[in-house]
């Protein structure tokens, strides 16, 4: 079920169906989200967050359905080209180049920069431990500083959309709630967030509309503020929920 | 006194295996291809070159300035299209068309250029040695010798130092990580194969000036072996492991020649075997396999 | 998710349905679409027809057919190794040179060279165990090259024993005196036999056990790990076999052509010729390699005149094959007209006799195997 975001949507995604394979990952999904808005995946493993990201960036051609970035169909462009029209995602797992510096990752991160307010020094502002480590291999860092790196090597490309896939994954509660606090500052610079996230409270503490996804298909959405821990929760594990307000059906069956 | 002599002899050929290796080691490290044709495609170089020469009338030296720079291009274009067509099919897919890639360059270069053995004259140079108490080094294998180096080592430093080299770099590392920070990976590959094609003319050219050459020297010649051998001994990753890489191979074959003529290509087998053995990862490599 | 081999869920219309109820029903498993018969009985023909030919046919035809054979047996080998375990070696000339030889030094002791030949099978698959210890832990590329650095290895060490022929080679010695056309009768029927054994072989071997799991390993070799199929013992037998078929390759070789020299016994032409035949016949089935020997036999028939450009083109279409067909032309036919002639694989029929497809309903391929079935198979304890 779609409901429709606030006017003028920087990323319209539109009925998107997506296989691996045989496999249906996604199903139908559409969400919309405005310029200066922080949205939220969430949804249990193999729900499809990731698949959702990867189709918006480039990365997985989808089958069906549309994604439009700041009203342009952006079904033709490959995934560098994305990037320069300003879609840029930090991937699950940091993925941050093990041989290279963190220096040098930042650097190629910024290679093929848009024009904007981030640049590396301005990065090296924001994570104040980074200076001293730059010239450290990434391979070498704590997963909370390579998640750190990851961020910063996508916010030298000066995005306008960041997608930000399991920010958590990995890390100690402590460090990531300091890697969730530098997003008011991303946010103020004039960044849009699209995030998926395992950690549902850790969602609905950030974002300002937030999307569940099961098996591929959506299951609820709305702003945390309309939302119940009852309906989430059936949303989230699908069971079966004719009380459970804001909640779009569930889908329980195997594909 | 030869023993010593061998050695240098060793380390002056390791410079020339050490060329070869190097495109290999590029096109491996980067791409995750093993070129089966990079042989082949020296010897291809080094016809060129003597088909330049007889054309131009020019110095034999002047062939590299014609033929590197064709080959970057045909390596930007190979990879664009051969390469990366393959790359997507796989690990057998590539060794493949490397390998069919071999077959149709040899034969190619026997129907037009016959199967006589050509070789590059560069006057004085070939003849003329250095003398050094009771050693002879010749001229050719010093110069050829320093020009891997230089080669090898600029390299390094382009990788190491530049924006291009720091994104062949990223790619190698994470393909798709490098698509994520806006690069277009398949333009990049094509500029380490590139880079990996004009460091394989110099060899061929260099090769084609040190001996003769015929159209099947690309496997009878065993370079393209000598040369993964060499990459291998060394260690995967770095150009500086290469040559190393190729000095031994060079050292130890000498040192074969010394026991015996016919133990100089088997001695550098064995090395190869043994370091596969108890060192995969290779000398310099600080990694674990 | 994976759901019991035995449910077939109908198709969900659209996400507003009710959720739907797994429906048990009976499920058949085969081995084959059709009944095997008919292609067993063609076989059989075939085999008598070729076993007939020494009768009927000039010397020269069953010449060209004993070298058919032969790359025959190199390219089902070949195929073994690259299309179902993985493995890519372009050093199996190592072998193929050391079965000749092994059949030479037979000869040399005055015994008779057919005995040679599965002494050359016995020595090659002992010598593959020893190899294979050497280089399992190799990943691919480095695996390829070192094999090709092995067959260097062996070439260079039998041109030591100047008993063996040094670097000039050595005729055969110790064939029994006697009527030619007799021999030679008797070495094409010594050839087509080995053919029969290797690739009745194959067939019992592919579609048993090993096979299973070289399949789930060709598919996915940590999940095949997983369920506890042994891979590594499966690539060790096949590269033994491998070794000890392309052994028997050799010996042929050696008792069809009577002299044997290094730079041809252990040649990379060898390799070329096996992964052209695998390749245009179609890499990963057991039809692929005899369709591909034929399709190369004929080329190299046709274009015999043509010398070096035989070898372009067929260097052009192995890469175009490659890259575009690569499952051969086997695959293309088998694709099309949905045949296997040696079943090696599982058929699914639900109870009312129709194949299910993918996505539910009924198929126009194959349908996939009974999954459970398989993995109980293969997490058998050997």
């Amino acid at each position: 079920m779609t409901d429709a975001g606030a006017g003028g949507a920087l990323l319209e995604v539109r009925d998107l169906t997506v296989h691996h394979g045989q496999l249906r990952a996604l199903t139908d999904v559409s969400l919309s989200v405005g310029a200066g808005e922080v949205q939220a995946i969430i949804g249990a493993n193999g729900a499809g967050k990731t698949t959702l990201l990867r189709a918006i960036c480039g990365l997985k051609a989808p089958t069906s359905g549309s994604i439009r970035f700041d009203g342009a169909d952006v079904a033709a462009l490959r995934t560098e080209r994305r990037v320069a029209a300003g879609i840029v995602m930090v991937p699950e797992g940091r993925r941050l180049f093990p041989s290279l510096t963190v220096q040098e990752n930042l650097q190629v991160g910024a290679a093929y920069a848009r024009k904007g307010p981030w640049t590396i020094d301005r990065v090296y502002e924001l994570f104040s431990w980074m200076p001293e480590r730059r010239r450290q291999l990434a391979a070498q860092l704590s997963g909370g500083e390579q998640q750190a790196v990851a961020i910063g090597r996508a916010l030298v490309a000066n995005p306008r959309l960041l997608l930000l896939d399991e920010l958590s994954l990995g890390l100690a509660p402590v460090v990531v709630a300091r890697i969730y606090d530098t997003l008011p500052e991303l946010l103020a610079s004039g960044v849009t967030i699209l995030l998926v996230e395992q950690d549902v409270s850790q969602a609905l503490r950030v974002a300002s509309r937030v999307l569940c996804l099961l098996e591929g298909r959506t299951t609820l959405a709305g702003a945390p503020a309309e939302l119940t821990a009852a309906g989430i929760e059936s949303a989230y594990f699908g069971l079966s929920s004719a009380a459970a307000p804001g909640a779009a059906g569930s889908a329980g069956a195997a594909q | 006194m030869s023993w010593v002599n061998a050695i240098v002899q060793g380390i002056l050929l390791g410079g020339l295996y050490a060329l070869f290796a190097c495109g290999l080691s590029l096109l491996f490290g980067v791409m995750k291809v093993i070129n089966l044709a990079h042989g082949d495609l020296a010897i291809l170089a080094g016809y060129l070159a003597v088909g330049v020469v007889a054309v131009t009338h020019l110095p034999a030296v002047w062939s590299f300035i014609v033929v590197v720079p064709l080959f970057a291009a045909l390596g930007y274009l190979a990879q664009r299209t051969l390469i990366q067509a393959s790359l997507s099919r796989g690990v057998l897919t590539t060794l493949l068309v490397t390998f069919g890639l071999s077959i149709v360059i040899e034969n190619a270069l026997q129907q037009f250029f016959s199967a006589n053995s050509r070789s590059l004259s560069i006057g004085s140079l070939v003849s003329d040695s250095l003398h050094l108490g009771s050693l002879s080094i010749a001229y050719l294998d010093l110069v050829i010798f320093l020009v891997a180096v230089v080669v090898l080592l600029g390299l390094q430093y382009f990788l190491s130092s530049s924006r291009p080299g720091r994104l062949i770099r990223a790619v190698a590392d994470d393909r798709e990580a490098a698509q994520l920070a806006g690069a277009d990976y398949r333009h990049i590959f094509g500029i380490a194969a590139a880079i990996a094609f004009a460091t394989v003319a110099l060899a061929g050219i260099a090769y084609g000036m040190y001996t003769s050459i015929d159209p099947t020297s690309g496997t009878t010649a065993l370079l393209l072996l000598f040369a993964f051998e060499a990459v291998v001994i060394g260690g995967l990753g770095s150009l500086w492991g290469t040559l190393v890489g190729g000095i031994l191979l060079g050292v130890v074959q000498q040192l074969g020649a010394q026991v015996s003529s016919s133990d100089q290509v088997i001695a550098g087998q064995l090395l190869f075997l043994l370091i596969l053995l108890i060192r995969p990862q290779g000398i310099t490599s600080r990694r674990t396999a | 998710m994976s759901s019991p081999a035995q449910s077939a869920p109908p198709p969900s219309p659209s996400a507003a349905a009710p959720p739907a109820v797994a429906v048990s029903r009976p499920v058949r498993v085969t081995r084959s679409r059709r009944s095997a018969i008919l292609p067993a009985i063609g076989a059989l023909v075939i085999i008598a027809v070729l076993a007939y030919l020494p009768y009927a046919v000039h010397e020269g035809t069953t010449s060209l057919l004993v070298n058919f054979f032969i790359l025959l047996i190199l390219a089902s080998m070949w195929n073994l190794l690259a299309g179902y375990a993985g493995l890519v070696s372009v050093g199996q000339q190592a072998f193929i040179g050391l079965g000749s030889y092994s059949v030479l030094i037979v000869g040399l002791h005055q015994v008779s060279p057919f005995i040679g030949l599965p002494a050359a099978v016995v020595a090659c698959g002992a010598i593959g165990l020893v190899v294979w210890w050497l280089l399992s832990r190799l990943r691919s590329g480095y695996f390829a090259i070192a094999t090709w650095v092995i067959a260097s290895i062996a070439s260079l060490i039998i041109i030591r024993f100047p008993s063996l022929g040094g670097g000039t080679g050595e005729p055969l010695s110790g064939m029994p005196t006697g009527n030619p056309t007799l021999l030679n009768a008797q070495i094409y029927w010594t050839s087509l036999a080995v053919t029969v054994i290797v690739l009745v072989a194959l067939y019992a071997v592919l579609r048993g056990r090993l096979g299973l799991v070289l399949t789930a390993m060709r598919d996915d070799e940590t999940g095949a790990r997983s369920i506890g199929a042994r891979v590594s013992r499966a690539q060790l037998l096949v590269f033994v076999i491998a070794a000890g078929g392309c052994g028997a390759a050799g010996a042929l070789e050696l008792l069809s052509q009577p002299f044997v020299q290094p730079t041809a016994a252990f040649s990379v032409q060898w390799t070329a010729e096996m992964i052209f035949a695998c390749l245009i016949g179609g890499i990963g089935t057991i039809e692929g390699p005899i369709l591909g020997t034929i399709v190369f036999f004929a080329l190299q028939q046709w274009l015999a005149n043509y010398g070096t450009w035989y070898f372009i083109v067929l260097g052009a279409i192995a890469i175009a094959v490659a890259i575009w067909a690569p499952r051969g032309l086997w695959g293309l036919i088998s694709e099309r007209l949905n045949i296997r002639l040696f079943p090696v694989g599982y058929v699914l029929w639900p109870a009312s006799g129709a194949v299910f497809g993918p996505d539910g309903g009924p198929a126009a391929g194959s349908g996939p195997p009974a999954l459970h079935q398989l993995i109980r198979r293969l997490g058998r304890r050997s």
